[in-house]
């Protein structure tokens, strides 16, 4: 496998912002061309991430190609997924050896129509969207199963409230009111727009680019069926499978960034993957307090980088999560040595 | 097709052929900076431009960036109501939505001084006359009409003044202007 690392990033949330996706692309984007000291006819391959039913128009991010500036023509591409999986695409290009650089970014901007909305549109279209049912509602459902099931208990939904921040201490989460119950305000995400830009290089460039590059030493991911009903809400397959090919359990990880939205995905994942519960090894800014749709994913990436070039951490665990109640997940594994 | 087994009491009923699922999104556009800056100033019947950060480009109207840099474009200009026909179009057939009189004639128009054109109708002048680097001039709604809409200049008429020479209109004229063979 070619040896690829992430070597620049920049990001920014806001519950409301006033820009549009080019306003807001564009700094975050320059900066990591400026700090790479790239510009981008020195970049191989462009690829972003991000979401029509969003932006409430359809190819949506063609509009936001004014941000990267495609003259002289670049080599890009585009998902309709988080920028996680636009990463993804990056990195297969890389194994293909056909590039040595690359930027990849992804942008969420929930805040000009109803997300509830734009999450009920990614359900199956026969029986379940046109029923409409809201992200916070089929979580809840998901929860219920699992606290019946005494697989998770409301003490840890509550922990992980307090880890995450949503609430100072556990009586506060007990004293709020149930949202969708058995969820309460604590255990729901609340939305931001975002938007992330990083720069990745290959081996041979990256050292040139970061003195401290984030190898990504495993990436996987893996789907499960869009169907609720065939699926085992009490266990994540695919997130396990993608952790495993990642390459997880190689060695001991210093910081794991996940990507969950949800106190009952956190704690469940974590149980899933195995994952210290030690808020030492947390992110600090855990997604449930500002969840951007389409860019979640990537920035979670960006921070498991951050930590190695901070070097606050030397191995580190990226997750990204799409499609209705974690059906799809991504792992990626990054560390300070190439491994 | 294989074949489908159906209960004997719905088997002589007609299949289904589609399903329909309508689905209904409300949003509030957000128009940024630039669109939001430029809406305001054009219910004022003031048309403003941007200018690249990159070479000094005149961009009509504004989109936050210079598109062909990623560059981000906060100085504004105020643009004259002149320009030239860069390119344009007769419509002769009747389009859905648009109960326009045909034939009518739409235009890539450039403001004095732009760098880039803008669509818009031009009017008070026969389709057979109408030439790539005549003269135009707004006619915008009557005041109390006007608004944060795009829709203020009703159309473009011209102005009689001599044409601009072909070679020199439209976005040949970038070429001319920068004096070498620019990507734009």
């Amino acid at each position: 496998m070619r040896k690829v690392a992430i070597v620049s990033a920049a990001s920014r949330q806001e519950e409301k912002m006033l820009d549009n996706e080019v306003e807001m692309m564009v700094p975050l984007i320059s900066e990591v061309r400026e700090e790479t000291g790239l510009d981008q006819t020195e970049i191989g391959f462009t690829c972003s991430g991000s979401s029509d039913f969003l932006a409430g128009q359809a190819f949506s991010f063609v509009m936001t190609l004014d941000a990267v500036g495609p003259v002289p023509p670049i080599s890009e591409s585009h998902v309709e997924m988080d920028g996680a999986w636009a990463l993804y695409e990056t990195w297969v290009k890389f194994q293909m050896g056909v590039i040595d650089t690359a930027l990849v970014y992804s942008y969420g901007k929930p805040s000009p129509g109803s997300l509830q909305d734009v999450l009920s549109t990614q359900l199956d279209p026969y029986y379940v969207a046109p029923l409409w049912p809201d992200a916070h509602s089929i979580t809840a459902l998901q929860a219920r199963h699992l606290l019946e099931k005494g697989e998770i208990s409301t003490e840890e939904l509550a922990d992980c409230a307090v880890r995450a921040g949503t609430v100072e201490n556990k009586e506060q989460y007990f004293d709020q009111p149930t949202l969708a119950d058995p969820l309460r305000q604590a255990d729901c995400p609340t939305y931001a727009d975002g938007g992330v830009a990083m720069i990745l290089a290959a081996e041979g460039k990256a050292e040139e680019l970061c003195e401290k590059p984030a190898w990504i030493t495993g990436i996987d991911h893996r789907i499960d069926s869009h169907h609720f009903g065939v699926r085992d809400l009490s266990t994540i397959p695919s997130a396990k499978k993608a952790a495993e090919k990642a390459g997880l359990y190689k060695a001991e990880i210093d910081l794991a960034e996940i990507h969950t939205a949800y106190t009952v995905h956190d704690v469940l994942l974590r149980k899933e993957l195995n994952l210290p519960l030690n808020p030492a090894k947390s992110s600090k800014n855990h997604p449930i307090k500002a969840e951007t749709l389409m860019a979640s994913g990537l920035l979670r990436i960006a921070e498991a980088a951050r930590a190695i070039w901070n070097e606050e951490a030397n191995r580190t665990l990226a997750h990204a999560t799409s499609g209705p109640l974690m059906q799809q997940n991504l792992m990626c594994v990054l560390s300070g040595e190439k491994e | 097709m294989p074949e489908i087994n159906v209960p004997s009491s719905i088997k002589d009923l007609e299949q289904v052929q589609s399903v329909r699922t309508p689905i209904k999104m409300e949003y509030t556009f957000t128009p940024g900076v630039a669109a939001q800056t430029y809406l305001r100033e054009f219910a004022n019947k003031r048309i403003l431009g941007t200018i690249s950060p990159v070479d000094g480009a005149v961009l009509v109207p504004p989109r936050g960036s210079d598109p062909r840099y990623g560059a981000l474009c906060e100085e504004f200009v105020e643009m004259p109501h002149t320009g030239h026909i860069g390119s344009f179009c007769v419509t002769n057939v009747p389009i859905p939505g648009r109960d326009l009189e045909l034939p009518y004639i739409s235009a890539w128009i450039f403001l004095d001084g732009a760098d880039v054109g803008f669509l818009n109708l031009v009017a008070e002048c026969p389709p057979e006359e109408c030439r790539i680097g005549m003269r135009v001039e707004a006619v915008w709604k009557p005041d109390d009409e006007i608004g944060m809409t795009a829709e203020n200049i009703l159309y473009w008429r011209p102005t009689g003044e001599p044409d601009l020479p072909f070679e020199e209109a439209g976005v040949r004229g970038w070429h001319v202007r920068r004096g070498e063979g620019s990507d734009a």
